[in-house]
């Protein structure tokens, strides 16, 4: 199955995008997309960066020190935009959890 | 984030171009997605189908090698995404051979069909072909009436044992149910069926009445008050599954004030591609007689035909309008509703769609939807090579 319904973004998440939606990088329009079913959403500069970071493996939290390391901006400020953009995606039902919960 | 749709549109026209409009032809970006019509063989004879009246033949379908040279100029050109479709497209005995073929020039696949020919095996196929989501049209929630509408024994049974392979399979599944006046009453089970199902989408799609629709309308129009109701249901369980299902809905537009922005306008933002080739502005623009419509099989690329060719221009932008559309302040809000409707319903493919309150002919054909939805017609004309079967009077 596709991963839990419902899913809540936290800093503990470790979010990974499904199998049925792929970020491409779109030749002929010079612009990033998230191709899933019969949709096309155009992620901006920083949701790409975030979901290229988002492996299964790290955490939210790990994400949004990576973002704050290479911006140096206030991390807090980051953690709240990055979950944000992730839980509007999991609304929409492109996003998923990596199965193994550390814990 | 932004979601390039905006609120959810039908599914025909439910992806839309990157770029910015506008009303020229030359400066037309190409299409983000694609229906492929592989055949128009389907074991199921709904009497809604979308397809034309008269249907390709197998003889005139595009061969394996043709439709892969179609899939590579596709991705070339910049498509990201492609429909099978058909007819039934697993009646293609090679559609595993093009859904790989799709993701390995980079296409995204999606598979709409009927279900009642896949088998386990051939699912599990296609899944590892690269095929990233599965589309099931379903007719109602109970075997006496969807078997009924599909004129397909058995056929009920077999689309939830696909829908349960389909969510095994690791694979985003879309309900797809159609619906009119003879089993609007089962939307609030077809919703829980959805969920049960573990689908990710529904499409509450009010049958469109074209073609073979059209022949059937007095059968399928439903009341002012089941649309209302249907409506209601729809947003009701929208609010509570958020995030669970999430629902398109399609409402016939003969109840509207407005028209629908037919397919985001004529040439604007959809081809499609006929078992036989055509490339089309719509799936039923070859029911306007007098435009002729370029083959992948010419000389020409399908970048051309889609950018340079009569069809794709005729209707394109607002040049070819007549009044009341050509003063009308929507008219780039909704480009004069559908061609094909308005061809169908008043001889001229130009006239304003009569879905449109200001269409002289609106009220009149208001107000015959109204009594066809309110008579006894309940017997369906059955979608075939034949030009149609009428349902006996016992119904079978």
């Amino acid at each position: 199955m596709a991963g839990p319904r419902h899913i809540s973004v936290s800093e503990a998440s470790r979010p990974v995008l499904p199998r049925h939606a792929k970020l491409k990088y779109d030749e002929t329009r010079k612009v990033w997309v998230i191709l899933a079913p019969e949709r096309v959403l155009a992620p901006d500069e920083i949701a790409v960066e975030v979901l290229q970071l988002c492996n299964g493996e790290r955490s939210v939290g790990d994400v949004s020190d990576q973002l704050a390391a290479k911006y140096t901006a206030p991390r807090e400020a980051i953690l709240t935009d990055v979950i944000a953009m992730l839980q509007d995606l999991a609304d929409k039902g492109f996003l998923t959890e990596a199965r193994e919960k550390t814990s | 984030m932004t979601d390039v749709l905006g609120n959810p549109p039908p599914p025909s026209d439910s992806l839309a171009v990157l770029e910015k409009q506008r009303s020229t032809a030359e400066t037309f970006g190409i299409p983000l997605a694609v229906l492929l019509e592989i055949t128009h063989r389907c074991p199921l004879q709904c009497p809604y189908c979308s397809n034309p009246v008269e249907l390709d033949r197998s003889t005139k379908e595009l061969t394996t090698d043709e439709w892969k040279k179609v899939l590579g100029e596709l991705a070339e050109i910049g498509v990201l995404q492609v429909h099978f479709s058909g007819g039934e497209p697993t009646a293609r005995k090679d559609l595993v051979e093009l859904v790989r073929h799709a993701s390995d020039v980079g296409l995204y696949t999606n598979l709409i069909t009927s279900a009642v020919l896949l088998t386990r095996a051939k699912l599990g196929e296609l899944a590892d072909a690269g095929l990233c989501h599965v589309q099931i049209s379903f007719q109602g929630i109970e075997e006496g009436l969807t078997d009924r509408v599909a004129g397909y024994k058995g056929g009920h049974r077999k689309k939830l044992e696909v829908a349960k392979w389909t969510r095994e399979l690791d694979l985003p599944l879309t309900v797809n149910a159609v619906m009119h006046r003879q089993n609007l009453h089962q939307l609030p089970e077809i919703i829980q069926m959805a969920v049960d199902l573990d689908a990710d989408r529904l499409e509450v799609a009010n049958v469109q009445y074209y073609g073979w629709a059209l022949k059937n309308r007095a059968a399928l129009m439903p009341t002012v008050a089941q649309l209302d109701e249907c409506t209601r249901l729809v947003e009701e369980a929208r609010e509570r599954l958020k995030g669970t299902l999430a629902i398109d809905y399609v409402v016939p537009d003969y109840y509207a004030l407005r028209p629908k922005k037919c397919m985001g306008g004529w040439g604007r933002q959809f081809f499609n591609i006929s078992p036989a080739g055509k490339v089309l502005p719509c799936h039923a623009a070859e029911s306007i007689t007098g435009l002729e419509f370029e083959s992948v099989r010419s000389n020409h690329s399908i970048a051309w035909i889609w950018q340079n060719s009569e069809a794709f221009n005729r209707y394109r932008g607002t040049g070819w309008m007549k009044e009341p559309c050509k003063s009308c302040e929507f008219r780039e809000i909704d480009f004069g509703g559908c061609r094909c409707q308005a061809y169908a319903l008043t001889g001229d493919a130009a006239n304003t769609d009569p879905a449109c309150a200001l269409s002289p002919l609106h009220e009149t054909i208001f107000k015959q939807a109204e009594a066809e939805a309110e008579g006894e017609t309940n017997r369906f004309l059955y979608r075939n090579f034949a030009g149609g079967t009428l349902e006996s009077e016992n119904g079978a």
